[in-house]
């Protein structure tokens, strides 16, 4: 660790504070609680000195001075707030409206604009200026992203944060003087990244939003803070909602809260692939195979079908005749449910999802060298990042941007080993390329095996270059190490192996919103939550009051090959499309009875005699777990009449099977009850639910469909999982760790890891169905990459 | 190509070699050119500094900042490449003195430099000269060209193992870039937007290595500075203000042209004798005695010695030396809109109060000049000025700022006559011509 | 796309005078516009290439400096000074003079014959003999209406050569 820098004493406005020497005073500033007014200046982002509104009066200058780019010195008496800067603050309001159109009622950014804020704080009463203004009209430059000339107040903000965090500099300045604009990079339109970081950091209305603009104003919706549903990174994004004939309609999706792991950062699935939620295609209503056709029924008619079916094969073909098969996107209390269900209602261990990563090997190499994982705040903080595998640029943007971001603020060292020569490597400290399919090979080469450098040096990097990479990596302390899906099995336990002594962190990423939840929640055939194998189920079995089936279950696979055997007769898909990811026959899928639970019809859901529509996770609380492992919680935001949370169609089939409900979820048993998590605060929900709570006889504050009290359960159950339930419910992040539970040797199937392969702005089927994405990907050419500033 | 003018006042030193074809280094040479860099090898870095700082050289470009100061405050040790820039963007309006020294007397900017260079112990200069000026720049590029032939520059030049690399650098049209911070990023291949300061260029400047940024008549002085001794040239001037400078005149005057006169001349005489007086036998209403940028004077203040501590005490600026004489036929208002639609054209657009400031003046002013005038527009101008004065990012926003208090101070009763749609008093023009903002 | 050879040894000799490739762009650039006539896009992109920039940022860049342009000039651009100080010595009417003379307007469009275009431009640097302008590169000072008609008929000689 470097020494702390010295701290210098300064006086602001009378108070006399300190400061590390170096901090800029703006900063200073508000440490002590004194706000100086600023446009231009934007912490993380170069320095400009553009907007001249944090002009301050500093003792022994002549002139006013920039608060944002003067660094505090020893002896500094600073008046933020005297005659002189209050009249000079004003003044530059007054100039900086005299061009700007003062619309506000009909511009899209009122009542979030900071140039309005900052005149009613500062500003003047009255315009001086009484000429006529500059008009230009709007123009559109993507599909996301629109223009608005007259109201941009130059502040460049936009334009560094799409080049110095994005790395995509697509935005220039061109012209000069009053001529001077924001410039997109192909002349009448941009070809970009789509983020909307540019939009969302103006602080005017002169970027804005495809999806959102003129559709509301932002004191007519409720925000909502949530997890972001797309890759597995972990996003806190704010939903804004509002009341729609069916329910609650989402307005857009946006980073207003800063405090989360994602810090400004959203991508362009964050932001705005959220539209598939109102797709017209969504399944809204039950649905029932009739003679090769589905027909609408009602969720009584149709669950107790299914739980009617289930039953049956239950008892006539035995518990091995059922799978079940859960959900990356699901939250972990209900990836956790659907086990306990399989496990429990239907006493099968035939229970598997869509593995886009070796977490079970990634777990065992883990506890077995004692290491840790490394949180998505530890990127960008760490002195140093490996990476192997993976384009984080496509697949885990955020992940990318932390990554960017700590190289440029923090110049940490940034190792890259990939068979591409991916965007990132621009940040590269060094960048290897080896040949497609190496990656294990590497890691063979790290672990001390020599012979191995032979076969990795056909795509460019030299022995000389793989021997530099492993020793300079040797030598890094409290390295961050990041790997993609390329590393599986024992290849991954050579590699923490490797980096272990160093003090080193990891990450195994996996493609969806929760992947990791789902397999650190159990929906495996051989390992219950917490990646236990059976060996240890003595505590499940206590904690859950019932005997887990002793019987390895079937993986998705074996599911399927038994389905064409003949000999599964039930098939229970929950959010999940498993035909198509793994390339199967829906075929096979003919004879037995499926039931598949999910928003749309995928290929899976074609072949499903019963439909039933779910919510997604903008709709239901719950947690996700990051692939990093951070642990966030869900609130509800938009709300469809329609369609139930994947939670609460599980607890119902459950007990219209004639299971005890207060067995499969530990209502009234914890500490804590729903207090409306799991209900949008705004909706005719509330209603509902309290209308089935009363008709069973329960108080309304402790319910069956309650999450927490799931979440409960899983911290008693996980070790890694007991983080602190307040920070989740106040917002927060809490960082899982993958802690040993036994001794016992995690059983890994890397043959069954299949990565989505979705890019920057595809997502699985909830991307298939965003019109916004859709339309970004039509509009966008080639993709050629751009050379840096 | 510039013409030449002569009056007996003159004191020729920078001039000495105008029309002498200097411009060839056989002729310079004969001149007694490339002797003084020579002597600067002997004397060491130290030794050059101090001579400088005698001679009471201040910067040409504008400022007046005392060269030799300039000089040592660039660090001894530098881990990055230090650097000389000579500034020849001139593009105040008034000035025209650059143009007549590159033209006549290339050798004596790159023999300045060279000296700067071993000042402050560089081994690369960049001499760079505006675009408009592209047959000076050819002059330039050959002039290196001859210094590279004789082995004057580049390697261990003049066997004194010194190595010292100059390169010539065009502009394309920009007054801001003449400002030492977007000079740089002009030369970086850059928009011509100044930079944060501190740090400043003598510490954090071309490519990040410290460096030296003179005006081209400021290096032009300096081999003679080294030549006669500072103390020498220091004795020419005034106090303070050592040596001679070049004074464009222009306006209204009978005999208009670049005259060499010793710091400290009167400036009346310099009007009425140098200048040959008013054109037309008209009546002097006011003088701009510094460029475009500098506080108008009255036909009553100006008996003033033109160096820079008085003309400040006078309430202007000696500025760049651009003399702009104005008769009483002239209409105040236009004069200050020209100026201001100048401004309005030059500010690079990177600091809200320049690129709006200058446009709502000129476009009140534009409106006044027409006639639609209201009285309270009089003191809205005042105010905005002043309330760009100091505050903008580089000091265009101050030249914009400063000439135009000074008209409305010092001519309100012109402003005021254009009020309630009276047409200018002055007139014979129609509505001022409008140069379109920058765009492509 | 290929440059003259003599642009092409112009490159090549810049590129070796700074520590960094973009440092040639401005003069490269105004070079480049000399030998074309206005900087085309085939062109913008050729330079971004080389000095490894975008061409966003080549235009950003093309756009700061008045004399660079991206659309065609009159071969010979007839650029007269209004500033202060031509101001005061009839520079507006010589630049009247010119346009009408030329039937082009100001800062628009190229004359008829496809030989003028006419800018009102800032200060070029002649104040001690103005009235003044530049035909492409020439200086032309202490202009009367007359001496303007006599300069543009000799350029308009040269064009038909
Ligand atoms: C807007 C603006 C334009 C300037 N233009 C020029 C110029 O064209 N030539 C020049 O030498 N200095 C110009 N300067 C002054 C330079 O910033 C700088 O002070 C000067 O080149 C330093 O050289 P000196 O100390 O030899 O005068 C300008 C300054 C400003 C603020
Ligand atoms: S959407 Fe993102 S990538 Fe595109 S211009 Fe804006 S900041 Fe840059
Ligand atoms: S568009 Fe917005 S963010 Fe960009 S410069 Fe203008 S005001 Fe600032
Ligand atoms: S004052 Fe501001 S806008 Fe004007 S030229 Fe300087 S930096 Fe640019
Ligand atoms: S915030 Fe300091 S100048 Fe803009
Ligand atoms: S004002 Fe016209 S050349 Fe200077």
């Amino acid at each position: 660790m470097a020494d702390a820098p010295k701290l210098v004493n300064i006086t602001v406005n009378g108070k006399k504070t300190t400061a590390p020497a170096g901090t800029l005073l703006i900063e200073a500033c508000k440490q002590i609680g004194i706000e100086v007014p600023s446009f231009c200046y934007y912490p993380g982002l170069s320095l400009q000195g553009a907007c001249r509104m944090c002009l301050v009066e500093i003792e022994k200058m002549p002139k006013l001075q920039t608060a944002c780019t003067t660094p505090v010195a020893e002896g500094m008496v600073v008046n933020t707030e005297s005659e002189k800067v209050v009249q000079s603050r004003k003044a530059m309001l007054e100039i900086v409206l005299a061009n700007h159109p003062l619309d506000c009622p009909v511009c899209d950014a009122g009542g979030e604009c900071e140039l309005q804020d900052m005149t009613y704080t500062y500003g003047a009463a009255e315009s001086k200026f009484i000429d006529i203004k500059s008009h230009r009209d709007e123009q559109q430059w993507s599909p996301v992203v629109f223009f608005d000339r007259p109201r941009c107040i130059l502040c460049y903000r936009c334009v560094r944060v799409c080049g110095e965090g994005m790395d995509v500099w697509a935005l220039g300045v061109q012209n000069r003087g009053q001529g001077s604009v924001i410039a997109p990079n192909k002349q009448d339109h941009l070809e970009c990244e789509e983020c909307g970081m540019c939009i969302d950091i103006c602080p005017v209305g002169a970027l804005t939003s495809g999806s959102y603009r003129y559709k509301t104003r932002p004191w007519e919706m409720n925000h909502v803070g949530t997890v972001c549903t797309h890759c597995g990174d972990g996003c806190l994004t704010t939903v804004g909602v509002r009341r729609s004939d069916t329910g609650m309609e989402i307005v857009r999706c946006d980073n207003r809260d800063k405090s989360g792991i994602n810090g400004d950062f959203l991508c362009v699935k964050g932001r705005y692939a959220f539209d598939f939620a109102a797709n017209q295609e969504r399944i809204t209503q039950p649905l029932i195979k009739r003679d090769g056709k589905f027909v609408p029924a009602t969720w009584t008619q149709a669950i107790e079908l299914v739980a009617d079916k289930f039953k049956q094969v239950v008892q006539k073909d035995g518990p091995q005749a059922i799978g079940v098969i859960g959900s990356n996107r699901t939250t972990n209390e209900e990836n956790y449910l659907l086990q306990k269900f399989a496990r429990l209602v239907l006493g099968t261990n035939n229970i598997d999802h869509h593995r886009t990563a070796d977490f079970p090997a990634f777990a065992k190499a883990i506890s077995e060298n004692k290491a840790r994982t490394a949180s998505m705040r530890d990127v960008f903080e760490a002195p140093a990042v490996l990476l192997i595998g993976n384009d984080p640029t496509e697949q885990h943007p955020l992940l990318a941007w932390q990554i960017r971001n700590n190289v440029r603020l923090h110049r940490s060292k940034f190792y890259i080993v990939n068979s591409q020569a991916i965007k990132l490597r621009r940040q590269a400290t060094q960048f290897v390329q080896i040949p497609t399919g190496a990656e294990a090979r590497f890691v063979d080469f790290l672990s001390g095996n020599d012979a191995a450098a032979g076969t990795l040096t056909q795509a460019g990097a030299s022995n000389e270059n793989l021997s530099q990479l492993r020793d300079a990596l040797k030598g890094e302390q409290n390295l961050v190490v990041i790997f993609g899906s390329e590393l599986r099995g024992a290849d991954i336990s050579a590699l923490v192996k490797f980096a272990a002594p160093q003090n080193a962190k990891f990450i195994c990423l996996g493609d969806y919103a929760n992947s990791r939840g789902a397999a650190d929640m159990g929906l495996f055939p051989d390992l219950l939550p917490g990646y236990a194998t059976f060996a240890g189920a003595a505590r499940y079995q206590q904690e859950w009051g019932a005997d887990v089936p002793a019987l390895v279950g079937m993986d998705l696979k074996q599911m399927f090959g038994a389905a064409r055997d003949g000999k599964l007769k039930a098939l229970y898909v929950v959010g999940s499309n498993p035909v198509s990811r793994y390339a199967l026959d829906p075929f096979v899928l003919q004879a037995p009875f499926v039931v598949v639970q999910d928003m749309f019809m995928t290929e899976t859901a074609i072949a499903a005699d019963v439909i039933l529509p779910a919510a997604f996770a903008y709709e239901k609380s719950g947690t996700f777990t990051s692939t990093c492992g951070d642990l966030q919680m869900l609130r509800k935001a938009g709300d469809v009449v329609s369609v139930k949370s994947d939670f609460e169609i599980v607890v119902r089939i459950a007990e219209k099977m004639g299971y005890d409900v207060r067995k499969l979820v530990p209502f009234g048993k914890g500490l804590r009850a729903d207090m409306g998590q799991s209900r949008g605060a705004q909706s005719g929900e509330a209603d509902r639910h309290s209308v089935w709570l009363q008709a069973r006889g329960l108080e309304p504050k402790v319910s069956p469909f309650d999450p927490l009290a799931t979440l409960d359960e899983i911290q008693r159950l996980i070790p890694g999982y007991d983080v602190s339930q307040i920070n989740l419910v106040s917002g927060n992040d809490e960082h899982t760790q993958l802690v040993q539970i036994q001794n016992a040797s995690i059983p890994s199937h890397p043959e069954l890891v299949v990565p989505s392969n979705d890019t920057l702005f595809t997502s699985g089927t909830l991307g298939r169905y965003s019109t916004v994405l859709n339309s970004v990907m039509e509009r966008r050419a080639t993709g050629k990459e751009v050379a840096a500033d | 190509m510039a013409y030449l003018v002569s009056h007996p006042d003159e004191v020729k030193v920078i001039s000495s070699r105008f029309g002498k074809g200097a411009a060839d280094i056989d002729r310079y040479l004969e001149l007694d050119g490339y002797k003084a860099v020579q002597m600067a090898l002997q004397m060491g870095s130290e030794a050059v500094i101090n001579e400088v700082k005698a001679s009471n050289l201040r910067g040409r470009g504008g400022a007046g900042f005392p060269t030799g100061m300039k000089w040592s405050f660039v660090p001894k040790e530098s881990a990055k490449p230090k650097y000389v820039l000579c500034n020849g963007d001139e593009s105040e309006p008034g000035t025209c003195k650059d143009r007549l020294i590159f033209e006549h007397d290339p050798h004596a900017v790159i023999e300045g430099a060279m000296i700067a260079a071993i000042a402050v112990n560089a081994h690369k200069a960049y001499i760079y000269i505006r675009g408009e000026y592209r047959y000076l720049l050819e002059i330039m590029q050959k002039s290196i060209a001859d210094v590279y032939a004789r082995g004057f520059a580049g390697k261990n030049i003049f066997g004194s193992g010194y190595d010292l690399d100059v390169y010539w650098h065009g502009g394309a049209g920009a007054y801001e870039v003449g400002e030492e911070s977007a000079l740089m990023e002009s030369l970086e291949g850059k928009r011509g937007v100044p930079r944060i300061r501190p740090p400043f260029p003598a510490v954090v400047g071309l490519w990040g290595g410290p460096t030296v940024i003179n005006n081209a008549e400021t290096l032009a002085s300096v081999p003679h500075i080294i030549m006669m001794g500072g103390q020498k040239y220091a004795d020419i001037g005034t106090p303070k203000n050592g040596g001679t400078r070049l004074f464009c005149l222009s306006g209204h005057l009978e005999k208009p042209g670049v005259y060499e006169l010793p710091m400290g001349y009167n400036l009346k005489k310099m009007i009425y004798e140098v200048g040959g007086g008013i054109s037309n036998g008209r009546k002097l209403k006011a003088v701009v005695p510094g460029g475009s940028s500098t506080p108008v004077l009255t036909a009553d203040e100006i008996d003033i010695a033109m160096d820079f501590d008085s003309v400040a005490k006078a309430g202007s600026m000696l500025g760049s030396g651009g003399v702009v004489v104005i008769d009483d036929a002239t209409c105040i208002v236009k004069f200050a809109l020209r100026t201001m639609q100048f401004y309005r054209h030059e500010s690079c657009g990177w600091c809200i109060p320049c690129r709006e400031g200058t446009d709502w003046l000129n476009k009140t002013l534009t409106r006044f000049h027409a006639g639609g005038g209201l009285a309270k527009d009089i003191d809205n101008i005042r105010y905005l000025a002043e309330n760009m004065l100091g505050r903008t990012f580089c000091p265009l926003g101050d030249a914009a700022a400063m000439p135009t208090i000074g008209f409305v101070k010092k001519f309100r009763e012109e402003f005021e006559a254009h009020l309630e749609g009276k047409p200018c008093p002055f007139e014979k023009h129609g509505a001022i011509s409008q140069l379109p903002v920058m765009s492509h | 796309m290929n440059f003259s050879d003599q642009l092409e040894a112009r490159f090549a000799d810049m590129l070796g005078h700074y520590p960094t490739k973009r440092s040639v762009l401005v003069p490269f650039l105004l070079y480049t516009q000399d030998e074309l006539g206005y900087l085309t896009d085939e062109a913008i992109e050729e330079i971004a290439q080389r000095l490894d920039l975008t061409a966003l940022e080549v235009r950003n860049v093309i756009s700061y400096y008045s004399m660079l342009r991206t659309r065609p000039a009159g071969k010979y651009n007839v650029q007269v000074c209004t500033n202060i100080c031509c101001l005061l010595r009839g520079g507006e009417e010589i630049l009247e003079h010119a346009r009408k003379k030329l039937g082009v307007a100001v800062n628009k469009g190229i004359s008829e014959d496809g030989v003028f275009s006419v800018e009102e431009v800032e200060c070029i640097g002649a104040c001690s003999w103005a009235p003044a302008m530049q035909v492409n590169y020439d200086f032309h000072e202490n202009l009367t209406e007359a001496k303007v008609d006599e300069i543009l008929e000799s350029y308009r000689k040269k064009a038909q050569q």
